[in-house]
């Protein structure tokens, strides 16, 4: 096989990217992966991980670990021990909050805020676990980036996706082998840009992220569904709240928790997080953002 | 420009192919809308009208504009008009898929961070437009 590219250039074999959209958990997952990520088997078995914890954490599957729970069917030790890791964590960040995220909204146990952006972060190092030093998963807008993207993947791109597994095929035909890694040298950021939430479409701003999650919590695409615990009312005053860190699934619980706190609250409170930085743009239009977050803005 | 041209003509083909699938399920015939109102150039810029594409649901035709090197324009040229969700299709997501399209392509992004979409918003979003570039 390999004898039929003889002059194929090694820089190839490194930078061609797939990409690939899973409809799960009520959205689509996104992933930029290099090529040797499906070759190897790693995108597959991040994309199993993802429907795996559908079926563990779904709070509209009635036979769900989560929905079981919820109805006091199971205890904790019933369930899968990632179950246990979720309520932890989600305790976590309600303390730090000061009770504006919780895993029962409404009163009702479901941690769904929490598990997508933990989800996807746990994706991204399914992908990592198997040797991959660049890629990108986007779970519904939340997105979990490693390492940098080839300087080159857009001109070598062997780009194909589909919204159905048989596009997990997607490039193996090439039968490119795992190259050593290209290094942060022959990478730039990552850059995602952050959805206007006014204008369907278009791009508030664009940050880089290498090596970090970028999530945004908003009213754009499901309407006022955030709401404040401690008013038990949808939280408003913010259009959109965006969280830069190293973990999605902090990040995402963060977004979520800052948004429900509403301007006033958030701001201060973003500011104190150690490692994450916010950009939060007001239901008026206006935009502010935390001292550090300036340097994740990529240059126009 | 190809490149973005064929990206473009994959796109709106498997959107329509995602949007029309019920309703074509045992039809025969095919009827096709034109867009006549395809905008003339302006000085400076060129086109590249790519073959008409042809689906099981009818054929889509896509022309992309370009000036000094950047996509300013994408227009549909032709794209199935049979039923009535064929005319939304045409009505509503073909204009923000070109949007999509446009603002993916100046803005040099890889991914996009928003308000949580749900899959049927997905189709239409700027992410999905990315995610069909090649």
């Amino acid at each position: 096989m390999l004898s039929t590219f003889p002059l194929l250039p090694a820089a190839s074999a490194v930078t061609a990217r797939v990409r690939h959209a899973e409809p799960v958990m009520g959205t689509v997952v996104s992933f930029d992966v290099p090529a040797a990520a499906v070759v190897g088997g790693s995108l597959e078995a991040a994309v199993r991980w993802l429907h795996w914890v559908d079926r563990i954490f779904s709070p509209y599957r009635p036979d769900s670990d989560v929905s079981l729970l919820a109805a006091a069917e199971v205890t904790v030790d019933g369930c899968a021990p990632e179950v246990a890791e979720v309520i932890s964590a989600c305790t976590a960040v309600r303390l730090c909050s000061g009770g504006y995220f919780t895993a029962a909204p409404g009163g009702v146990f479901d941690p769904s805020g929490y598990v997508k952006g933990w989800a996807v972060e746990r994706a991204a190092a399914i992908l990592s676990a198997a040797g991959s030093t660049s890629h990108l998963v986007n779970g519904g807008g939340d997105v979990q980036c490693v390492g940098g993207r080839p300087r080159t993947a857009l001109g070598l791109s062997a780009a194909s996706s589909s919204g159905t597994s048989s596009g997990l095929a997607a490039g193996s035909s090439s039968g490119l082998p795992a190259g050593p890694s290209a290094g942060l040298s022959g990478e730039e950021p990552w850059r995602v840009g952050i959805a206007d939430p006014f204008h369907r479409g278009r791009l508030a701003l664009v940050v880089e992220a290498a090596g970090s999650a970028v999530a945004t919590s908003g009213i754009a695409e499901r309407g006022a569904h955030i709401i404040d615990p401690r008013l038990g009312q949808p939280a408003t005053g913010l259009a959109s709240l965006t969280v830069v860190g190293p973990s999605l699934a902090l990040a995402d619980a963060y977004a979520t928790a800052a948004f429900a706190m509403g301007p006033a609250r958030a701001r201060d409170w973003a500011e104190s997080l150690p490692g994450y930085e916010a950009y939060a743009i007001t239901e008026n239009g206006d935009t502010w953002q935390t001292a550090g977050f300036a340097p994740h803005i990529a240059p126009a | 420009m190809r490149r973005v041209l064929l990206a473009v003509v994959v796109t709106v083909a498997g959107l329509v192919a995602l949007l029309s699938f019920k309703t074509h399920m045992n039809s025969s015939e095919r009827t096709v809308g034109s867009s006549p109102s395809a905008p003339p150039l302006l000085p400076g810029e060129h086109a590249l009208t790519g073959r008409a594409v042809r689906t099981v649901y009818g054929p889509v035709q896509v022309r992309v504009v370009e000036r000094s090197r950047t996509i300013v324009g994408v227009n549909i040229l032709q794209h199935p008009a049979e039923t009535t969700m064929d005319i939304q299709i045409g009505q509503f997501a073909f204009p923000r898929l070109v949007d999509e399209t446009l603002a993916a392509q100046s803005a040099r992004i890889d991914s996009v961070s928003g308000a949580t979409y749900t899959s049927n918003g997905y189709i239409s979003s700027l992410q999905s437009a990315l995610d069909n570039r090649a």
